[in-house]
């Protein structure tokens, strides 16, 4: 235990040390500031969209399809119509001329079926949940009611409910089109040579199991017109995609439709979409003409907001004996769902360029099918696609360890580009600007000490300790700030991935930043403020960020894919460096200086070698009074930019888990968690560290906790957070955290973003300590969430029997 | 996740409530803290038609040393009985199982007598409640009753209560000298319902278990006394405080009389565990909640 200590210790000297403020005085990039956001967030003084009442507002309750297929031969909603306070009950037949289709803007191949997908549905439901009617009423109590005398039959169809069969002959069909939406490849090198003859080859199937985003705040959507113009409140993370997207789907004019996202509390990607439920509400209030509002239960949320993961990957790697990686393959079934929504395709293949992970290798074949079935649609979730292919990257290189009977981190010293040879260029075809596996992975062995605990593992084993102790590693990376707009163009992606700011210095001097990122609890408002204090010479407290309205900011490409710093940061810095360019002029005619001889620092300009200077407040008022400018100068010193990156930017760590599992009873406890990140230079260390330790948490709930169950009829069992687990902090150890920092040379602040790293790397350091502490059972895998059962399955399964108690009978075997 | 329309009252006197509860028959549901009744109205489970709220009652209200039982009034709630000195002093296992009951938010609404009045067999309370033989001392217009906690128990969700008849306290009765306590609650989460559960009492006298009781949770339609592992343990040696039984399979009286836990239980299968897991559990956990009380 004590090496936990030190290392707790270290990293809270190093918490201590970035909370004395940056270690450049006088800065703010580098600042562990608490974020401006939080006061007003945790004493109620928010807005969620819940929140918004508007007068003669209407509250509107779907009824959801409680069956996972069927045809839907009558509805009756008479009874329903007479309930007091109702307003009015629709079916998807009576909106089927104007609700158009949900759209997918991720067409991945040119053959791909996307079916159509209406908000309500009209003859067929496809999946448990899938809206066939609604009622508006005065309360939400009386839509409640209401729901209850509407009377649906339904013909059942089959459920589809596994992939492997979907795809079989004979299955039957969730859309006419068949099961198969598309079957997308990639190859890099030859990979049949790499396998040719090699001395070692590790074939493994994973099971990346479905989850369910639970953000805070459930979903919520407000819908108002004036008779011409629309505003629609969405507890979304894309305000600006979102209207586009609704401008399309619906008809409205994209002019006279603002998208606000008020608070907003998590998202993880599930508020990443165009959902049914914003389309229905804006045609509600197009037909009844008044505000119309809707908010999930957390049931209802569960059943119907996206799901993520769910993919069955078979990953086959080539090796020689010294542990040197020669190819790999990976073959994936990703489960669609039951429809494509706004990205649902283009997920997977957010992970095909990382299956290779931070290893060399000579050739790499990827191929991924995409398959319909009568579930929720999945799509993103914090990390889309890239957790999953890091985690089938990182488990197989540990199940290569195990057969060369090598240590784990030793086999990928050997394989891993090391940091002289960046900037390098994978078998997947991507560049990774910077990186140092190897410095990241000494901190986290020292940190963690990795040498003692192994000691103690192999003593346990000896001793046949009913308590194991396993050790995981994870040394990931992710290509992260999404995305080159060129790049989402060859992969088939429906918009850029640019991102804009736009910086005004305001008459008295304050600085005024509005961004196109959509903030749900990542602290933009902070970290913006830093950048942009630094970069204009103002105080911290008065720059201002505005964001999450169409109106407001009425350009941007939202927030996910670890891209707000990365693009939309930059933005900010870049527009302050143009209404800078404005300053500068404006500050040599009042000076009767040459622009060439004018210095900016500490937010005064001034003539080099000279006393004289203005400051940037000076410069503010005299551009409001206009009175006196140079030649053809506009009077404004604000600027926009849109800002388009050259490359994804690739943080990476290296993540180690000690695990002791109770092989009497399968529970698994986290004894230790060391993360060591490298997310570049680090605007504020307070952010970084709260983002990876939610990123942690909620990789973790992967690894043991969660997971969407549906039974054999399709129905989801896990409609509640009693039956869907996810951990709270009482289930989560101490994390040990620290850095490296190797700047990104892809963009001016040396940033890569680190949203989805804790997730990324966090699953299979925690599946890989399970494993390793089951080694000497013979358990070579268990499958996600590696529950007691399942862990206690397993041990007796190949044979070992917790000493001493029987296990499982005959009778109740089985997958659980 | 809204429930349909009820009326709600909330009477001044017990007997108040009892006449209420009378005159409204079995449309009506006592509401206590709220904990297990809101979430089934919520999910439109239950549709009650009058809810009558006992939460002024101060005579169902508190802990009282009565000499050879403790009395904890049924609207005492788990965070007061947590901390209550009677209770900790004299019936320590009540505080034990109560302590692993959910989070601090639902101990400061549920109450003690609404959770054994719910007879949720994964409940922790009601498993304690029959292994220390307690006695449910109830209310109903013109007259009221005491039932042993052997027969408060009818089946899941089901307890002996009549519609009308209100839960006013349980005794609890205090086991003397000798004995040793330990709830062992077995789940994934810090604040989620026992997968199983174990409450053990155990007496020990001159280096061997003279008496013992056992109740577990969540193995059954009702929670389930273990009485084979009881009479089987009656003479076996206390367990050695540092021995590891569990690791030598070496032969170990009380491990084996432990093995009997599942006996005669049929207990659920969910999302969590199988009904064969639960078995095995029963016998891993009760020899580790028997040794945490013998010791
Ligand atoms: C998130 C969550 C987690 C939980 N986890 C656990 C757990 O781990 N372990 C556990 O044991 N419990 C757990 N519970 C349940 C909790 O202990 C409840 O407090 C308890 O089950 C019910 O107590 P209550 O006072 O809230 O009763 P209520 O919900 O008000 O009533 C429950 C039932 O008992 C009846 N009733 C209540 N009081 C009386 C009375 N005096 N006379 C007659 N009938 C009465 C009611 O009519 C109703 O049918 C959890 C609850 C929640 C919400």
């Amino acid at each position: 235990m004590t090496e936990q200590i030190d290392a707790g210790m270290v990293a809270r000297r190093i918490a201590e040390s970035d909370r004395l403020g940056s270690p450049d005085p006088g800065r703010e990039i580098g600042r562990a500031r608490r974020r401006k956001e939080d006061a007003r967030l945790i004493t109620g003084r928010t807005l969620w969209t819940d929140d918004i009442q508007l007068p003669g507002m209407l509250y509107v309750a779907f009824l959801r399809s409680p069956m996972a297929h069927a045809r839907i031969t009558r509805v009756d909603t008479s009874a329903a119509r007479n309930q007091p306070g109702v307003a009015a009950v629709y079916t998807g037949r009576d909106f089927a001329a104007e609700q158009g289709s949900l759209p997918c803007a991720w067409p991945v191949t040119e053959d791909i079926v996307i079916p159509d997908h209406p908000p309500m549905a009209v003859e067929e439901v496809r999946y448990v949940g899938e809206a066939v009617a609604c009622v508006v009423a005065t309360d939400r109590y009386k839509a409640a009611d209401a729901l209850e005398a509407i009377e649906v039959d339904y013909e059942p169809l089959e459920p589809v409910l596994d992939m492997t069969e979907a795809l079989a002959e004979g299955s039957p069909k969730v859309h006419e089109a068949g099961n198969r939406s598309f079957t997308w490849k990639f190859s890099g090198g030859d990979v049949e040579a790499a396998f040719r003859d090699a001395p070692v080859v590790i074939e493994r199937t994973y099971v990346q199991q479905r989850l369910i985003p639970t953000a805070m705040e459930p979903r919520a959507v407000v819908a108002t017109t004036d008779g011409t113009a629309f505003t629609l409140y969405s507890s979304t993370q894309i305000p600006h995609v979102l209207r586009v997207m609704l401008a399309l789907t619906t008809g409205i004019p994209e002019h006279l439709l603002r998208v606000v996202a008020p608070d907003v509390g998590g998202g993880f990607g599930s508020k990443l979409q165009v959902t049914a439920e914003e389309v229905l509400c804006l045609l509600l209030t197009r037909r009844l003409g008044k505000p119309v509002k809707w908010t999930e239960s957390r049931s209802e949320g569960n059943l119907t907001v996206h799901h993520g993961r769910d993919q069955l990957q078979r990953i086959t790697l080539a090796a020689e004996r010294d542990g040197r990686i020669r190819g790999m393959r990976a073959d994936l079934l990703a489960d669609m769902g039951a429809y494509l929504m706004l990205v649902t395709p283009g997920i997977p293949i957010l992970g095909a360029f990382m299956y290779n992970g931070i290893y060399k290798m000579d050739a790499y074949d990827f191929t991924c099918t995409g398959v319909f079935t009568t579930k929720m649609p999945t799509d993103a979730y914090r990390g889309a696609g890239r957790p999953e292919a890091t985690f089938a990257i990182e488990r197989a290189v540990d199940e290569l360890a195990h057969e060369l009977g090598m240590d784990p981190v030793e086999v990928r010293r050997r394989n891993w580009i090391t940091h002289q040879e960046f900037p390098y260029t994978t078998i997947a075809g991507l560049t990774y600007d910077s990186g140092n596996y190897e410095a990241a992975t000494d901190r986290a062995l020292a940190l963690f000490g990795y040498d003692k605990l192994r000691a103690e593992q192999a003593d346990r084993r000896d001793r046949r300790d009913p308590v194991q102790l396993g050790i995981g590693v994870s040394t990931y990376t992710e290509m992260c700030g999404l995305a080159p707009s060129r790049v989402l163009g060859s992969l088939s992606y429906g918009a850029g991935g640019w991102e804009h700011a736009t910086v005004r210095l305001l008459p008295t001097g304050k600085v005024e930043v509005v961004t196109g990122t959509s903030p749900h609890g990542q602290g933009h408002e902070t970290a913006w403020s830093q950048i942009a204090a630094d970069a204009m010479g103002v105080p911290f407290e008065d720059v201002a960020v505005l964001h999450g309205d169409t109106t407001v900011a009425p350009k941007g490409m939202d927030t996910y894919g670890s891209r707000s710093l990365v693009i939309g940061g930059v933005a900010v810095l870049q527009a302050c460096e143009k209404v800078k360019d404005r300053a500068r002029k404006l500050a040599a005619h009042m000076l009767e200086a040459s622009p060439d001889d004018i210095e900016f620092s500490g937010g005064t300009f001034s003539v080099r070698g000279t006393s004289a200077g203005k400051t940037i407040q000076e410069l503010a008022l005299a551009a409001f009074a206009a009175h006196d400018l140079p030649e053809g100068f506009e009077p404004r010193l604000d600027a926009d930019v849109t800002f388009d990156p050259q490359n994804f930017s690739f943080p990476h760590g290296t993540h180690l888990c000690a695990v002791e599992v109770d092989t009497e009873t399968g529970m698994t406890k986290i004894r230790s968690y060391v993360a060591v990140d490298d997310v570049g230079n680090v605007v504020n260390p307070l952010i970084v560290e709260g983002q990876v330790h939610g990123g942690i948490a909620q990789g973790i709930g992967q690894a043991l906790f969660e997971e969407a169950v549906y039974d054999s009829e399709g129905n989801l069992l896990t409609t509640t957070m009693t039956d869907y687990l996810i951990p709270s902090a009482a289930d989560l150890p101490e994390f040990v955290t620290d850095r490296t920092e190797t700047p990104a040379t892809s963009n001016a602040l040396g940033v890569k973003g680190v949203g989805e790293a804790g997730t990324i790397a966090a699953t299979p350091a925690v599946v890989n300590a399970v494993v390793d502490a089951l080694r000497p059972y013979g358990v070579r895998d268990v499958r996600m969430p590696c529950s007691p059962e399942r862990i206690w399955r397993a041990i007796s399964e190949s044979g070992g029997a917790a000493a001493g108690w029987a296990g499982p009978t005959e009778a109740e075997g089985g997958e659980r | 996740m809204i429930p349909a329309a009820f009326d709600y009252v909330r009477p001044a006197s017990l007997e108040e409530a009892c006449h209420v509860l009378a005159t409204t028959g079995e449309e009506a549901k006592v509401l206590a803290g709220g904990q297990s009744l809101l979430p089934l109205l919520r999910l439109r489970l239950a549709y009650p038609s009058v809810l009558v709220d006992l939460g002024r009652l101060p005579e169902l209200h508190g802990v009282q040393d009565r000499g050879d039982h403790v009395f904890i009034g049924a609207l005492t709630t788990h965070d007061e009985v947590m901390r209550s000195p009677v209770i900790r002093e004299h019936v320590p296992l009540v505080a034990l199982a109560t302590a692993t009951v959910a989070d601090p938010a639902v101990r400061h609404r549920g109450t003690f007598g609404g959770s054994l009045a719910h007879a949720d067999p994964a409940g922790d309370l009601p498993a304690v409640a029959l292994a220390l033989g307690c006695v449910f001392v109830t209310r109903m217009t013109g007259g009221q009753r005491e039932i042993p906690a052997s027969d408060f128990f009818v089946d899941y969700l089901e307890s002996a209560l009549d519609p009308g008849e209100v839960l006013v306290g349980v005794q609890v009765p205090k086991l003397g000298a000798g004995w040793g306590f330990h709830y062992e609650k077995f789940h994934r989460t810090a604040q989620a319902w026992a997968i199983v559960g174990v409450a053990a009492a155990v007496r020990t006298e001159g280096g061997a278990i003279s008496e013992a009781r056992v109740g577990l949770t969540n193995m059954g339609s009702t929670p389930v006394r273990a009485s084979a592992v009881e009479a089987a343990l009656r003479g076996a040696p206390s367990p050695a405080p540092d021995g590891n039984g569990a690791s030598n399979g070496g032969h170990d009286p009380v491990r084996d009389a432990c093995g009997e836990a599942a006996d005669d239980t049929s207990p659920p299968a969910d999302l969590h565990a199988t009904s064969d897991y639960r078995r095995h559990l029963a016998r891993v956990l009760t020899y580790r909640a028997v040794r945490a009380a013998s010791t």
